[in-house]
């Protein structure tokens, strides 16, 4: 975390307040920014912990993923890939698969944190989850006018909450596993889970198509080893949603 | 699988999560993604997360290997539910508690 904290001295700054006391509140304000959304990632970090345990995984499992992973979907899709027996690569590739969306993310972060020390930038790479990047490009576009650092502080405030508490949760989850009794249906935890993620994603015709088709191929192919059917049902569902988004876009704002 | 296995699966995870996160502000953006990979990147949760759960959403296990009225119904409760609100915690919580209430009547 010290890396989000480029230590030097002072950068100029407007009212000559003094470039600390403008990190300092930059800081604040991440920190009051990701509160709110705290409670969004709780449920991951339970049902996270919960699964792994009830899948036969061991606590520094649970912690390894959480710690040298630190992404809800991706540690869910690999703890029920590696429960259903699937192959390691299988694993590996879908999971994986499923962070490919932070790629965009650190695309669009460029332009803001680009020039910032490397040290930072690895810093701003490791806590970067969907949170963390909604709140810090909505804030710096909303002032564009921060220093390097202060933006940096923003970031590591809203890491604070939203990062750094990760393997806490997933500890708690996992403590959860072990204490809950059996007939709640947690085997079902998963499709609940990733169905709620889903679902409010649904608004365009184009990613609806997407969804319905990589469901529906999925389950004709599950009869091929496990998850090995994954794959092409979500490849084919990308580019099913891809194709008609940009067809209904070139419909809408003519040739 | 083996322990091992499962750290290595951790491990290189792990590496590979961080090189994504780090890709574009590791090297300062030189270069940028086409226009249809960003396109295809953006449909890519949509798409991987139902193939991900679909045979276990309709044939789960615990049902050995036939479908499972109740689980499907809470499946299906949780769809509807996110859909409306737009709300993922809204759902989570209503597919999840309608299956324990419906597991605890039925059973």
């Amino acid at each position: 975390m010290a890396a989000l904290f480029p230590s030097g001295p002072p950068l100029g700054d407007d009212a000559g307040s003094g470039a600390g006391r403008g990190v300092r509140r930059a800081f604040r304000q991440g920190l009051l920014a990701s509160l709110p959304l705290a409670p969004v990632f709780l449920p991951f970090g339970l049902i996270f912990g919960v699964v792994s345990i009830q899948a036969g995984f061991d606590l520094a499992q649970v912690w390894g993923f959480s710690v040298l992973v630190l992404a809800g979907a991706s540690q869910i899709t690999a703890v029920q890939l590696i429960a259903e027996g699937a192959p390691a690569w299988l694993v590996l590739v879908s999971a994986l698969a499923v962070n490919l969306r932070m790629a965009m993310y650190s695309a669009s972060l460029v332009p803001w944190l680009g020039a910032a020390p490397l040290g930072a930038r690895a810093g701003v790479a490791y806590a970067l989850v969907d949170t963390t990047y909604a709140l810090a490009v909505v804030h710096y576009e909303a002032e564009p006018g921060m220093m390097m650092a202060e933006r940096l502080a923003f970031f590591a405030g809203l890491a604070v909450t939203l990062a750094l508490p990760w393997p806490l949760v997933c500890g708690l989850g996992a403590a959860l596993g072990q204490a809950l009794p059996g007939g709640l249906g947690l085997d079902y935890a998963v499709p609940i889970t990733f169905i709620a993620m889903t679902a409010p994603m649904l608004r365009s015709r184009a990613q609806i198509a997407a969804a319905v088709v990589a469901f529906g191929l999925a389950l004709v192919l599950a009869g091929l080893p496990s998850g090995v059917g994954l794959l092409p049902a979500a490849i084919l569902g990308m580019a099913v949603g891809a194709a008609i988004e940009a067809r209904d876009e070139r419909r809408r704002f003519g040739r | 699988m083996s322990d091992a296995t499962i750290w290595a699966i951790i491990l290189i995870l792990g590496m590979g999560t961080f090189l994504i996160r780090f890709s574009f502000l590791g090297t300062v953006g030189r270069g940028s993604l086409p226009p249809w990979a960003l396109r295809l990147l953006r449909f890519t949760p949509v798409a991987v997360f139902p193939a991900l759960i679909a045979p276990a959403t309709v044939w789960p296990e615990a049902a050995g290997g036939g479908v499972d009225p109740l689980r499907l119904s809470a499946a299906a409760l949780a769809l509807v539910v996110g859909r409306w609100l737009r709300n993922t915690m809204a759902a989570m919580g209503a597919g999840l508690g309608a299956l324990a209430l419906l597991l605890w009547l039925g059973g």
